[in-house]
């Protein structure tokens, strides 16, 4: 079997909330047995969902605990302690344990400070981190920003409105075509996001004779957050369409899943 | 020691596994239950109520019908709605729905303490409308594929995608 389309699937997820039935439940485990790899993304899921979990407690539960322990009878720091009789042990002993039991907290007191000053270290390491990645991310957009307003703003660019088509009434989308640098910008907001085994094909078409030309598919259309897509585009469209393909395209497209479509203005 | 190996010990009652396990899990387990009730001295209640419940049951949990977590999950969840139905409950609490559990991690100071405090509160203010309503519907409130698709009317594929996606963000944001 495939084990990484297995992962990917999202049945692990499925897993860890406790949504699948009893034999499902049972098929995973086998799997986790004998694949380390499931294995492992069982326990990042889990670890990220204990996380996300914790984080919506707002009080300290110790003592929750305690009252438990209780309850059920095995609080340890109950059981009895006996007495010790008469002691024969004179004062030299008693000031020998004495010294060694200072010493030893003072010891744990260091150690402990220790991991506390470390822990602290760590803290503040993956603050920074974290920090870093929100700089890198916020660049990113920036860059990717800008890109698009100089696209807006070029004369030499053509806007083409797509309209929903058929069954698809309320979808549209828009293209930008930049016929000098052969690429067209498509903005895909008026999309539904593709269900699962599909994706969203996209086409330039001359209109005499009808002729569709693929630019490619869209196999990120769920994780975009912008929902705007650069494609290479050298031909001499004179429309451009999108239709609804199963996963990884087709040669032509299949008309009843044509959403949107826009001709170009002939100028 | 590993989970698992922890667990075994739980379910032959060893008293120091049992407070290691509730370390693990506390707070994740209080997070849920809070949520579904918003009230802290029922939460407590309710806490008290699942882990005896989970002493007193060890026996019944297997591995090859889920995760531990998953586990003490769901008996964390059921007491907690079973809570919410009760009569007394239902007079006291009106206004429930309102909220998501991002809501509760963005008014929660008590984060700022914590290592992972920013990645969690910027997780969640960044997270889209719909990853908030597929964790909350079945991390949180403990509903089936088929059950959050309904309610979200969506089809059951896009719920499993969506909801792997969620936590793929969420992972990236918190597990580094």
């Amino acid at each position: 079997m495939d084990i990484n389309a297995y992962i990917t699937s999202g049945i692990l997820e499925l897993y860890v909330a406790g949504s699948l039935s009893e034999k499902e439940n049972a098929e995973v485990y086998e799997l986790m047995q004998k694949h380390p790899e499931i294995l492992k993304e069982v326990l990042e899921i889990e670890a990220a969902v204990i996380k996300l979990t914790a984080s919506t407690s707002q009080r300290n539960n110790d003592h929750i605990l305690q009252s438990v322990k209780q309850e059920l009878g095995i609080d340890r720091k109950q059981t009895k302690v006996v007495s010790l009789t008469k002691s024969k042990y004179n004062w030299i002993t008693y000031t020998g344990w004495a010294a060694s039991i200072a010493l030893a907290a003072g010891l744990l007191w260091t150690l402990n400070k220790n991991k506390e000053l470390k822990s602290d270290i760590q803290v503040a390491e993956t603050q920074q981190s974290l920090l870093e990645t929100q700089i890198e991310f916020s660049k990113n957009s920036l860059a990717e920003a800008n890109t698009l307003i100089s696209v807006l703003r070029d004369d030499n660019i053509s806007r083409i409105p797509l309209a929903g088509q058929g069954n698809f009434p309320d979808t549209y989308a828009k293209v930008y075509w930049d016929k000098d640098a052969n690429r067209i910008f498509l903005d895909a907001e008026g999309l539904p996001d593709p269900p699962e085994g599909k994706v969203y094909q996209v086409w330039s078409l001359t209109l005499n004779p009808l002729t569709p030309t693929s630019l490619g598919i869209i196999d990120d259309f769920i994780n975009d957050s912008n929902k705007i897509f650069e494609i290479e585009n050298a031909n001499k469209s004179e429309a451009f369409g999108i239709t609804l393909e199963p996963t990884g395209g087709s040669a032509t497209p299949t008309m009843e899943q044509l959403y949107t479509l826009g001709i170009v203005e002939s100028s | 020691m590993n989970v698992d190996q922890l667990v075994k010990k739980f379910q032959q009652k060893d008293v120091k596994a049992f407070e290691e396990l509730y370390v693990m899990y506390s707070e994740s387990m209080h997070g849920v239950i809070y949520n579904i009730v918003r009230d802290y001295n029922i939460a407590e209640e309710i806490m008290q109520d699942v882990f005896i419940k989970i002493w007193n049951k060890s026996d019944s949990y297997s591995p090859q019908k889920g995760r531990f977590f998953t586990w003490i999950l769901n008996i964390a969840r059921n007491a907690a709605i079973d809570k919410t139905r009760s009569k007394n409950f239902k007079k006291s609490k009106q206004n429930l729905d309102a909220s998501f559990f991002v809501d509760i991690i963005k008014s929660n100071d008590n984060l700022d303490h914590k290592t992972d405090a920013i990645g969690i509160k910027a997780f969640v203010s960044k997270l889209a409308e719909k990853c908030k309503e597929v964790i909350e519907l079945l991390y949180f409130k403990g509903y089936t594929q088929s059950e959050a698709s309904e309610v979200l009317d969506i089809p059951i594929g896009t719920i499993k995608t969506r909801n792997r996606n969620c936590i793929q963000e969420l992972r990236h944001m918190v597990l580094k």
